[in-house]
């Protein structure tokens, strides 16, 4: 079943803050088999400008899909997340997550389409950080497939 | 200090140094963990078939942070990037034994932008298949 048109342009509320931590970053880059100081040595970091340890470009996925949760399990959309298959992602960064950021999301249904019977739904993240700068903003591009004929 | 490479010393077409990133089981598993993404298609076998996939797959999510890598190794400080986006094509299916999947990531130079930054567009491929389409990041170099 098509999702409903009108939750285009719907904004949900920020989230509560998403507190990052030194040890998070270290155990994400360790799980993508990054071995850049610059994310687990806050001297190597600072050498680089930072005040301390970055994240990975892809580690603020973890915090918006968290936010994203908001719409994919929102009732009133009806979204089949059984079948849903992740089919874009985008960031673009005012500058990288670092340690000791509290983060907060702002999601954004930006477009619905329905193609082939399969549902396709834009969602934008915002991140900001705890004086209201921006950080990043993410877009992610979630496919459901068409439910097989029974 | 930011990127070690200088944005006068690239040209359209410039060859970033290629990597190729095993994915083994375990490497999802971990993956898992530290991602918040528990999706058993990324980790029960069992699962993953009923839902149609050849096998368990690699989290995109994964992949995508693999790939740009290749891009971040090149520049020295991953906070240089500026936009990085892919679209998912294809799923790295990751065998249960001991060598497990591999993805190989090559990336060049395809365009000088303003404020010092170039666009870098990547090819990802495993299994000789392109797994990600449309992967293309905007890194600031010195």
């Amino acid at each position: 079943m098509a999702l409903d048109q009108s939750f285009v342009g719907r904004t949900y509320p920020p989230t509560a803050p998403y507190e990052v931590g030194r040890e998070k970053i270290r155990e994400f880059a360790e799980a993508v088999g990054e071995a850049n100081p610059v994310y687990t040595d806050p001297e190597a970091a600072k050498a680089f400008g930072h005040s301390d340890v970055i994240a990975p470009p892809t580690f603020v996925f973890s915090i918006t899909f968290r936010a994203a949760g908001q719409v994919i399990e929102d009732p009133q959309l009806g979204l089949d997340y059984s079948r849903v298959v992740h089919g874009d992602q985008k960031f673009a960064y005012s500058r990288p997550v670092r340690a000791g950021d509290r983060l907060t999301v702002t999601s954004t249904i930006e477009a619905i389409k329905s193609l082939a019977g399969n549902d396709i739904l834009d969602i934008r993240g915002e991140v900001h950080d705890e004086a209201g700068e921006h950080v990043v903003t993410a877009w992610t591009k979630l496919v459901a497939r068409a439910a097989e004929e029974a | 200090m930011t990127a070690k490479i200088a944005y006068d010393d690239v040209e359209v077409g410039t060859e970033l140094p290629a990597q190729t990133f095993p994915v083994t089981r375990a490497t999802l598993v971990r993956y898992a963990g530290a991602s918040g993404d528990f999706n058993p298609i990324h980790w029960n076998e069992k699962f993953a078939k009923e839902v149609g996939l050849p096998d368990v797959i690699a989290h995109g999510m994964f992949t995508m942070a693999e790939a740009v890598r290749v891009v971040t190794d090149w520049t020295g400080d991953p906070g240089a990037v500026v936009e990085y986006g892919v679209r998912f094509t294809k799923p790295v299916v990751v065998p249960n034994d001991d060598e497990g999947a591999l993805i190989e990531v090559s990336g060049k130079v395809a365009a000088k932008l303003d404020d010092n930054s170039v666009r870098v567009d990547l090819t990802a491929t495993s299994g000789g298949q392109k797994v990600l389409g449309m992967s293309r990041a905007v890194v600031r170099l010195a």
